[in-house]
């Protein structure tokens, strides 16, 4: 049947579908879990689903072939953002519970902005885009994201250190009791 | 696999995003609604990334540089926004940003 097809060719196509499979399973989930986010009346919860919304995206970085962004995804959001707005949650002693009054009365307007807003990036995105077809993928290594950052983007990489120093310095000051 | 999937995929995440900053009330939920809008944006800058390495011409990471910057940027953004909702319920025993009008004329 696929005798004009060689096997590398088979196993390239097996591959792509099998791309195409993860990456509409964990689509799936994340869409859901993104508007549990927006939408569930307990906070830890929302919290919770955030972080099933953040994993979702380092599954989509590892189908990208993007394996220190992954990783990194992970440790950061995952490992420590999350962390954070759990200590926030309960620091400002937010009802754990269900709330009854979590969105306000902007919901209706906010809800048509979106829509509208999905509808016309959507339509611009498919229109230019149509024919994106991904070529053979290429493995992002951590050494070339490290020999980029190191050669051509060294001064944003300092700039951007001294940018997160500045904002941890602020925040401690901010918290402070004093 | 084509473009226009996580093209799709990273505008649901934004749209669902700007929703939530709108609608919640909980300064915390802002936050994290943000946060959901920052990793839309994470996607496709990979995404587009790969896109341009996968057609030949050579490796290119420069989408997963610029994705990593704002990894950090957003890790920044959190720490301060937090320590400010912290005033904020310091200062006025809640969080509701629907409460917070002392500027309003």
């Amino acid at each position: 049947m696929a005798s004009h097809l060689s096997l590398g060719n088979v196993i390239l196509g097996n591959l792509m579908v099998a791309e195409n499979i993860a990456f509409y399973l964990i689509a799936a989930v994340m869409v859901f879990a993104a508007i549990r986010v927006v939408t569930t009346r307990n906070i830890v919860h929302a919290a919770l689903y955030l972080v099933l919304v953040l994993a979702g995206v380092a599954g989509q970085y590892i189908l990208l072939a993007a394996e220190f962004i992954a990783v990194t995804q992970v440790l950061v959001y995952i490992g420590a953002i999350v962390v954070l707005f759990l200590f926030g949650i309960m620091l400002t002693r937010a009802p754990t519970g269900k709330m009854d009054d979590s969105n306000n009365e902007q919901r209706i307007v906010g809800a048509g902005i979106a829509g509208l807003l999905l509808a016309v990036m959507g339509y611009t995105l498919w229109k230019a885009y149509r024919d994106g077809q991904f070529g053979e993928m290429q493995v992002q290594r951590t050494s070339d994201v490290a020999t980029s950052i190191f050669s051509t983007y060294l001064i944003p990489f300092e700039v951007i250190s001294v940018v997160l120093l500045a904002a941890l310095i602020g925040a401690i000051v901010l918290a402070r009791r004093d | 696999m084509i473009l226009n999937q996580f093209l799709m995929l990273a505008a649901i995440l934004f749209c669902t995003g700007v929703y939530g900053v709108l609608a919640r009330r909980n300064g915390v939920m802002v936050l994290m609604s943000v946060e959901l809008i920052l990793n839309a944006v994470n996607i496709n800058l990979v995404a587009f990334g790969a896109y341009h390495s996968s057609l030949g011409g050579g490796l290119d990471v420069s989408g997963q540089v610029f994705a990593l910057f704002v990894i950090a940027i957003a890790a920044a953004e959190v720490g301060v926004g937090l320590a400010l909702v912290l005033m904020l319920y310091r200062n006025s025993r809640s969080i509701d940003v629907d409460d917070i009008d002392l500027m309003k004329g």
